[in-house]
C-alpha cells in the first residue's frame, strides 16, 4: 500500500484567495499518521494560510481537504477539533486573564478528546508549566506561552497537530528539548505538520518536507535533497545561485 | 466544601435573607425594591459583559420589553401577574434572538448598535399607531394586578436565580469557556468551544433576567410610560454599578450596587443640590483609578475574590 492511501490528511489543488492575491494556488500534499512533515518556503509562500485552511479558520476557495476519509474544507474549527485536528499559533493566543490551569481545563472540557483525556498534571509537568499553573497566562514569558498554546492543543488529543513556528524564539537548549517532545508525540502515531524557518530544527525533526513557493508545492522529499534542487535554491536565494 | 456550595452559602443565602427580611424593619419599600432591581440588572450586565465582553449599552431594551410584555398580557388577556412576568422574560428573550446579528460586532460598535436597538424598541412601543396594543405614548395603568408586596418578593426570587446563575458561571466549565471566548475567540474555537453558540446563550440569559426584572417592575409600579421603562438610566446605572464593583466575579456587581446606589440615595436625601456633581466626580474617579473595579484592590494583592 502506498503511503498516500494511508494518509490521515490529504490536500488536493487547494486554492485560497485574498482579493486578487492567490495565497494558495493549487497546493497538494498529504501526511500519514506518525509522520512529521515540514512546510518550508519563503515569507508569503502560503505556509500559514495552508495551516489556517486545514484548521478551519478560513474556508478554501477551491480544491479539497480530506481528513480521515471525510471532506473537512470549510468545516468550523471547533468541529475539526472534535474530529482530531489541532494547532498552535505563530503568535501564541492564550486566554490571558485565566490561569494556566484554567486555560487547559477549557480545552479538556470542550475539546471532545477521544478516549481518555490527558491528565492536566502530566501536561503541566511535561511542558514545564507546573510552577506557573495557578498564575494568569498574562504573566508567562513568550516561551511559556508557546508551551501553553501547545498543551491547550494536546489536551484535545489531536491525531493531526499543526505547529506554526513553535520553535522561533526558543534558545538552543529549549529547541533540543522541544524537538525531543515533538518526536515523542509522532512516535505515538500523531501526524504532525511543522511550519518553521529554522532549517536546523526542520532537519532535526522532519521525515519529509514540502517546499512552497507562491502558494504551490515545488518540491517534496527530504530536506537534504531539497537543498540540492535548483528550483528550491532559486526561490530561497535567487536565480544566480541555482547554476 | 465545594466552591459553588460555599458561594451559595456565604454570598447568595445572606443576600436573599437580608432582602427578604428588610421590608419588616425598613419602611421605604420602594427604595428596597429598586435595590433588588438593580442587583438583578447589574448581574445581568455581568453575565453578558463580564463573561463575554459585549458591553450592552442598550440593556434597558430588554427591561422595557419585559415591562410591556407584562402589561400587554395583563391588559389584553387578564393574565395573572406571575405568569405575565414569565411572558415578559420570554418577550425579552425573543427580542434578544432578533438582535443576535449584533453579536457579529464588537467593542464600541456593538455598544452603539445595541443602544440604537433599544431606542428603536422604545419608539416602536411608543408609536401612537399601536395605541390599541401598547397604549402608545400615553402609558399603561395596571391597577388590577397592583400588589407591591408580591412584586417585591418576586424580585427577590429573580435576584436569587440571577446570582445563582452567576455562581454557576463562576464555577463551571461553561463559564470558563465563555471567558475563554471573551479573551480570544480563535483560540477558544481551537479548544473545541462553539463560540457562536456560547455567545448567544449568554446574550439570551442576560436578556431573560432583564425581561423578568422589567415585568416585575411593571407589576410593582403598575402605572408607567414608555419613557420610564426604556429610560437609558437603567442601562447606565446597571453598567456603572457592575463595573464599579468589578465584573466576571459574583460579589463585584453586588458590592457595586450596594455602595454606589447607596451613596446615590444618600446624596439624594441629604444634599440633592450637589447630587450630580458628587456622583459625576465619583464615577470619574472610578474610571481613572480603578478601571477594573473595587475587587481589583484585592486581586492586585493576589487575593482571590469570588
Amino acid at each position: 500500500m502506498s503511503p498516500e492511501q494511508n494518509s490521515i490528511l490529504k490536500v488536493s489543488k487547494l486554492v485560497k484567495r485574498f482579493g486578487g492575491f492567490h495565497a494558495l494556488d493549487g497546493l497538494s500534499f498529504h501526511v500519514v499518521p506518525g509522520e512529521i512533515l515540514g512546510l518550508v518556503g519563503p515569507n508569503g509562500s502560503g505556509k500559514t494560510t495552508a495551516i489556517n485552511v486545514i484548521s478551519g479558520l478560513y474556508a478554501p476557495d477551491g480544491g479539497e481537504v480530506v481528513f480521515d476519509g471525510a471532506s473537512s474544507g470549510g468545516v468550523a474549527s471547533h468541529k475539526l477539533v472534535h474530529r482530531g485536528i489541532n494547532r498552535t499559533f505563530q503568535v501564541p493566543k492564550p486566554f490571558l486573564s485565566l490561569t494556566v490551569r484554567e486555560n487547559i481545563q477549557v480545552a479538556l472540557a470542550y475539546g471532545g478528546a477521544t478516549g481518555t483525556p490527558p491528565s492536566i498534571a502530566e501536561l503541566l509537568e511535561e511542558y514545564r508549566l507546573k510552577e506557573v499553573a495557578d498564575r494568569p497566562a498574562a504573566d508567562l514569558n513568550s516561551a511559556q506561552q508557546k508551551m501553553l498554546d501547545l498543551t491547550r492543543a494536546l489536551a484535545t488529543r489531536p491525531r493531526l497537530l499543526l505547529l506554526d513556528e513553535l520553535a522561533a524564539g526558543l534558545n538552543p537548549a529549549e529547541l533540543d528539548w522541544i524537538a525531543g517532545r515533538i518526536k515523542a508525540l509522532a512516535a505515538t502515531g500523531m501526524a504532525i505538520i511543522v511550519v518553521e524557518h529554522l532549517m536546523g530544527f526542520i532537519e532535526q525533526i522532519t521525515d519529509r518536507v514540502i517546499v512552497l513557493n507562491a502558494g504551490k508545492e515545488i518540491f517534496e522529499g527530504t530536506l537534504a535533497t531539497a537543498v540540492r534542487e535548483p528550483q528550491v535554491i532559486e526561490v530561497f536565494l535567487g536565480g544566480e545561485h541555482a547554476h | 466544601m465545594h466552591n459553588a456550595s460555599k458561594h451559595l452559602l456565604f454570598i447568595l443565602a445572606p443576600l436573599v435573607v437580608v432582602f427578604a427580611l428588610l421590608p419588616g424593619v425598613y419602611q421605604n419599600h420602594l427604595l428596597l425594591f429598586n435595590f433588588v432591581i438593580f442587583l438583578i440588572l447589574a448581574q445581568g450586565v455581568n453575565i453578558i459583559y463580564g463573561f463575554t465582553g459585549y458591553l450592552p449599552f442598550g440593556y434597558v431594551g430588554f427591561f422595557g420589553a419585559g415591562a410591556y410584555g407584562f402589561a400587554i398580557m395583563v391588559m389584553h388577556l387578564q393574565t395573572p401577574a406571575p405568569l405575565a412576568v414569565l411572558v415578559g422574560g420570554l418577550v425579552a428573550v425573543a427580542l434578544g434572538l432578533l438582535l443576535t446579528p449584533l453579536l457579529r460586532l464588537s467593542g464600541a460598535y456593538f455598544a452603539i448598535a445595541n443602544l440604537a436597538a433599544s431606542l428603536a424598541v422604545l419608539h416602536f412601543v411608543a408609536n401612537p399607531a399601536l395605541e390599541g396594543i401598547t397604549k402608545g405614548p400615553y402609558g399603561v395603568s395596571l391597577t388590577g394586578t397592583f400588589n407591591p408586596t408580591h412584586a417585591y418578593y418576586a424580585a427577590v426570587i429573580v435576584m436569587a436565580l440571577t446570582v445563582g446563575a452567576v455562581i454557576y458561571l463562576k464555577n463551571s466549565p461553561f463559564g470558563l469557556a465563555l471567558q475563554a471566548v471573551r479573551e480570544d475567540a480563535v483560540s477558544a474555537s481551537m479548544a473545541g468551544v462553539n463560540i457562536v453558540k456560547m455567545r448567544v446563550i449568554a446574550w439570551l440569559a442576560s436578556a431573560l433576567v432583564a425581561g423578568l426584572a422589567g415585568g416585575i417592575y411593571a407589576w410593582y409600579v403598575s402605572v408607567f410610560y414608555p419613557d420610564n421603562v426604556f429610560s437609558g438610566e437603567f442601562s447606565i446605572f446597571a453598567i456603572v454599578f457592575a463595573l464599579f464593583g468589578g465584573v466576571a466575579t459574583i460579589t463585584g456587581p453586588i458590592v457595586g450596587v450596594l455602595i454606589l446606589y447607596g451613596i446615590y440615595n444618600l446624596i439624594g436625601f441629604t444634599t440633592p443640590q450637589y447630587f450630580q456633581l458628587i456622583y459625576g466626580l465619583l464615577i470619574m474617579g472610578l474610571v481613572l483609578f480603578l478601571p477594573a473595579g473595587l475587587v481589583s484592590l484585592a486581586t492586585r494583592r493576589g487575593w482571590h475574590v469570588p
